[in-house]
């Protein structure tokens, strides 16, 4: 067995606002390997957020250790990651394939090969034949799709994913879990899925770190065993609700 | 198909309006005795073109002090931002005074100006350009600010350069605020022109009013407010234009 791709070591962080600490997230250790998809799951406040962008390197942490990268998968802060948001972030006077090549120009990568890259991202993401058209124009779901497709152009290792579907609409939201599943599956790429859907990280991860707030920390690391690919009917499914259920209990229904 | 049939009508529906009052002006004036130095016809305020008060030349120099103050405060308003978001301390410095500069009505500054740069063209000119230049500041300040964080920091893991921040984000955000600014800077920078000649002037539309007012030549008068407002219309049009060139479809979204 290989060195894991990204190793957090009892990672804490506190913020100081008008003198007073407060803790944003402490006691974080997991380990993620090349290719897995980790949902963090936690009630507003615990920090999940935090843990993303320490990852990213936006953040910085006071204690424990962070590490990304191993032997067989190097690892590039700048061009190893790509990040989507809760909202899609398009820059509306571009076109929807010039908001996906963003990246890509922000690095200098080859714009040919990269117009070529974009388009193929596009058709995977589904939006085949919008290319020309603006972010006004597309629908919320289309928009986030197009935020993926961006997230991707530099081929990166790891996506980190903020709440990315929480402003859609539930059945928006459910279809386009089942699409990430699609993509995750295509892209092989390793992802860290941050909700505060507790059915959602379930559905998706193979795994789900578990946070609380007051005071915030890392309470648990399940490994989810239900087989890929996943469809909706596993939400029905008894030990999709014995995980819900167990996660549910971290969280104030202790 | 439908849509330009559309557009065709409303278009037809502004110019009836219009023709409309132009209408009613005549026949009310005309029917109700309505002294002419009181209240000219349409007809009158036409036929006063053919008055010897020199039209082309003052409508020229309004022209000139109008377009001059505004394209004197969108170099000076774009640049001041520019450098306020480029460097904090100065505008940590600076924008408090801003705000109370835009609190002074300039007009109030007009017999200031001519005490400190004597009357004419140019001093009206300062006037155009002290009225209208805050507001093309204020909106663009404002428009370079507004970038999401998280849009910062996605363009940060990458390492992206201040410049290219500057150039791929902040600056084509920030234009549809620019040019919301500029539309309003267009009516103040006509109305500086104006005061300004009001104040102390021997050329121009605002002299040509005063001037005909002493002999109750209301029509001229009608005809000179004609005039300053087509060139504030024009001015208009080709903001909207250049609006068109450089923010294109966007514009739809953030034009009034």
């Amino acid at each position: 067995m290989s060195e894991p791709f990204i190793k957090l070591s009892g990672v804490r962080k506190t913020y100081k606002t008008r003198g007073q600490e407060f803790l944003a997230v402490s006691e974080v250790t997991f380990d993620v390997n090349i290719g897995e998809l980790i949902s963090i799951v936690g009630p507003s406040g615990c920090g999940k957020t935090t843990v993303l962008k320490i990852l990213a390197g936006i953040h910085s942490h006071e204690e424990g250790t962070v590490s990304i990268g191993n032997d067989t998968n190097p690892f590039d802060p700048t061009k190893d990651i790509g990040m989507v948001f809760q909202q899609p972030l398009l820059l509306k006077w571009r076109r929807i394939l010039e908001n996906v090549l963003l990246p890509a120009e922000i690095l200098g990568l080859p714009l040919k090969e990269s117009r070529e890259r974009a388009q193929y991202l596009l058709k995977m993401v589904g939006l085949e034949g919008f290319e020309k058209k603006f972010p006004d124009e597309l629908s919320g779901g289309m928009q986030q799709r197009t935020a993926i497709a961006r997230a991707l152009i530099h081929d990166p290792k790891l996506i980190l994913m903020d709440e990315p579907f929480g402003a859609l609409d539930a059945l928006t939201r459910e279809k386009m879990n089942l699409e990430l599943l699609r993509i995750w599956k295509e892209s092989q790429k390793t992802i860290l899925f941050v909700t505060h859907g507790i059915q959602e990280a379930v559905f998706l991860g193979n795994r789900v770190i578990v946070l609380t707030s007051g005071p915030a920390r890392m309470a648990d690391n399940i490994a989810i065993d239900l087989p890929y690919p996943r469809l909706l009917e596993i939400k029905t499914h008894e030990s999709f609700g014995s995980y819900t259920r167990h996660i549910y209990k971290h969280l104030d229904m202790e | 198909m439908n849509d330009i049939s559309k557009t065709a009508r409303r278009y037809a529906w502004i110019v009836l309006v219009h023709l409309m009052v132009v209408v009613l002006w005549q026949f009310g004036v005309t029917f109700s005795g309505i002294p002419d130095y009181v209240m000219p016809t349409p007809e009158a305020t036409v036929l006063s073109l053919g008055e010897d008060y020199g039209w082309v030349h003052n409508t020229f120099i309004t022209a000139a002090e109008v377009f001059g103050g505004y394209c004197l405060a969108v170099i000076v308003g774009v640049s001041l931002a520019l450098i306020f978001n480029w460097f904090k301390i100065i505008e940590t410095l600076a924008m408090p005074l801003m705000i109370s500069l835009n609190m002074i009505p300039k007009v109030a500054l007009g017999p200031l100006f001519i005490v400190w740069f004597s009357y004419g063209v140019d001093s009206n000119i300062l006037i155009a350009f002290s009225i209208c230049f805050l507001p093309i500041l204020l909106t663009m300040e404002r428009g370079l600010k507004e970038v999401d964080p998280d849009l910062i920091d996605l363009v940060r893991i990458l390492k992206a350069s201040r410049w290219q921040i500057f150039m791929k984000i902040q600056l084509p955000g920030s234009l549809p605020y620019l040019f919301s600014g500029m539309k309003v800077a267009v009516v103040l920078a006509v109305a500086g022109a104006i005061v300004g000649e009001f104040i102390a002037s021997e050329e121009g539309l605002g002299y040509l009013m005063l001037q005909v007012q002493v002999t109750l030549d209301t029509a001229a008068m009608f005809m000179a407010v004609l005039l300053i407002t087509l060139i504030g219309v024009i001015l208009y049009g080709l903001v909207l234009l250049l609006e068109y060139l450089i923010v294109g479809q966007n514009s739809k979204e953030t034009s009034v």
